[in-house]
């Protein structure tokens, strides 16, 4: 069964939002756990996501991430927070 | 006068090989001066501070530039790698220094006109520091600015057809050996698989969604110019599968000395008379070559394909003409684990398009396992590794077969299930007391 856009969008956000004060960027593997989905379903979601704007992508070059808007910053990534 | 001092980078240009210190060198000065009047969109002194932080670097025996970045272009999440100085203040110009990976085109061809406009475009918009090609296989861009990545993708999208490569967590920039194309040696046609496969993965190219990166590489024979057995999650290595072809008089011509060996490359110095005995027959690792007075014989079916008496006699021996590929997975270089070459998985398979087989047998079922199975950061051979030959085989629904032993006692764990045993694991107690004694 194909998921749900609005209601996996809301599950994604507010799932980023409650772990915000520990992490600002998840691997892509901590997005379907949270859709609880098989890895290509979930793919199309946050595809759509981050063309939508709601969802960034960051990368060290070798391994990506992805965080909400603006959240993730810099130190984050040099392990400062 | 240069902008910083370089003792220590200038002290590697005194060794005997080319120098890459020397290369910025000239493009720094060829910056200043700027004879051609580009109107150079990102600092004009880029590659002085590309200098100067490296030598700062090696003053201090540390980095001093940040870890990854949110650049890109809009709508990939791959082929651009933000890279942020963490000195800005003393070296402005590579304050932001963005690499972009630009996807090579199969077998590397290039015209020159081609180039030129590449290295133009990279001039007026970049650092005008290039690497070609990667261990990737892609042409890397080294350094420009973020305002700079939406206008030379657009120019090179729009007027140089050609797209960017993969980086992160996506299936990494395909690369292929020149195949066909020049090389008799090809058994099939890397660089339509190479293009065929880009194209149809597009979205794993430029939308991460792996657990880490993933390479396909393609070599048309097991001569292996791409490396594919060493540095590719899937590697395509071309094969046959019926005999190799003899010309028994151009072996006699090899044998007198009317050919050269190897097509002549062991020219530079005098390597005495050719000696098929030493040269050849002793050499062939499975010991399956030998003569019977004048004819070269050979039993094919202890070939390993290894491509040696090939090489050296290639005017007399032939590739077979029943071709296709062998498959190998979990090649990589150390990073979470040690270094590991390529696990046949696939025996042989045809190569001809539309490779359905290739796609819906063998890619795609790996990728559903990887995606779901592998932990992050977990490349394919660490997941081979961690759950076993037999979880792959069972993946890919073929049976095990010797070739996938890599050698003895590496990987010769393959158990059989009850479902796989006529009458599973229940016995006829009475049928069994016939033969055992209690
Ligand atoms: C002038 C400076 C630099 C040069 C000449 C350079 C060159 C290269 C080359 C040739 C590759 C291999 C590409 C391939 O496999 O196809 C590479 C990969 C890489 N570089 Fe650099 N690089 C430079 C600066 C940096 C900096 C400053 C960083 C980090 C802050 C960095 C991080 C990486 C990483 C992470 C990869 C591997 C990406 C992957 O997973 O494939 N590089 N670089
Ligand atoms: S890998 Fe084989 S087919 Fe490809 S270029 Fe090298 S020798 Fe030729
Ligand atoms: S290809 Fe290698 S293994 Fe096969 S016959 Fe020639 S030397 Fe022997």
């Amino acid at each position: 069964m194909a998921l749900d856009y609005e209601e996996s969008k809301q599950k994604i956000i507010e799932g980023l939002k409650k772990k915000q004060k520990t992490k600002s960027k998840f691997y892509f593997n901590d997005l379907s756990k949270i859709l609880n989905a098989k890895p290509r379903e979930a793919k199309k979601i946050v595809n759509r996501m981050v063309e939508e704007g709601l969802l960034e992508y960051w990368s060290s070059g070798s391994t990506s991430m992805y965080g909400l808007p603006g959240t993730g910053k810099q130190a984050a990534a040099e392990h400062e927070d | 006068m240069a902008k910083h001092e370089t003792p220590m980078l200038d002290q590697l240009e005194s060794g005997p090989w080319p120098s890459f210190v020397s290369d910025m060198k000239a493009l720094a000065e060829k910056r200043a001066k700027n004879e051609e009047g580009i109107e150079f969109q990102i600092p004009t002194d880029v590659v002085e501070d590309i200098l100067g932080v490296l030598e700062l670097s090696y003053k201090h025996g540390r980095t001093h530039w940040k870890h990854g970045g949110i650049v890109g272009v809009f709508g990939y999440g791959g082929g651009v790698i933000g890279r942020y100085c963490d000195q800005p203040e003393m070296f402005p110009g590579v304050a932001h220094f963005h690499t972009m990976r630009v996807n090579q085109p199969g077998g590397k061809f290039y015209t020159t006109d081609y180039l030129r406009k590449l290295c133009d475009l990279w001039d007026f918009r970049g650092s005008g520091v290039m690497n070609m090609h990667g261990s990737t296989g892609d042409i890397i861009f080294l350094g420009t600015t973020t305002p700079q990545l939406e206008e030379i993708f657009y120019e090179m999208t729009h007027n140089l057809n050609q797209d960017l490569g993969g980086s992160g967590s996506n299936l990494r920039t395909p690369s292929d050996c020149i195949g066909q194309a020049r090389c008799e040696f090809a058994c099939y046609d890397t660089q339509d698989l190479c293009y065929d496969l880009t194209q149809e993965y597009q979205d794993e190219l430029h939308r991460p969604a792996f657990p880490y990166k993933f390479k396909f590489k393609f070599d048309g024979c097991p001569n292996c110019c791409v490396a594919s057995i060493a540095r590719s999650d899937l590697s395509f290595i071309g094969t046959w599968r019926d005999d190799i072809k003899i010309d028994q008089e151009a072996v006699q011509a090899y044998i007198g000395g009317e050919l050269k060996p190897n097509g002549g490359a062991h020219s530079g110095r005098d390597w005495g008379p050719f000696d098929i005995q030493k040269e050849v027959l002793d050499l062939c690792p499975t010991k399956c070559m030998w003569m019977e007075g004048k004819e070269l014989k050979i039993d094919n079916k202890e070939c390993n394909r290894c491509m040696h008496c090939i090489n050296v006699m290639p005017r007399a021996l032939r590739i077979g003409d029943d071709r296709g590929i062998t498959i190998l997975a979990g090649a990589k270089a150390p990073i979470l684990d040690g270094a590991q070459m390529g696990t046949l998985i696939v025996p042989f398979i045809k190569a001809e398009p539309p490779y359905t087989e290739i796609k819906e047998n063998v890619i795609e079922p790996i990728w559903d396992w990887w995606m779901e199975e592998g932990k992050n950061r977990e490349r394919l051979g660490e997941l081979m590794k961690r759950q076993g030959l037999q979880k792959m085989i069972e993946i890919l629904g073929v049976d095990p077969d010797p070739r996938m032993v890599q050698e003895p006692r590496s990987n010769p764990y393959i158990f059989w299930k009850e479902e796989e045993v006529p009458g599973g694991w229940k016995r006829d107690i009475k049928e069994f007391r016939k033969y055992h004694q209690r």
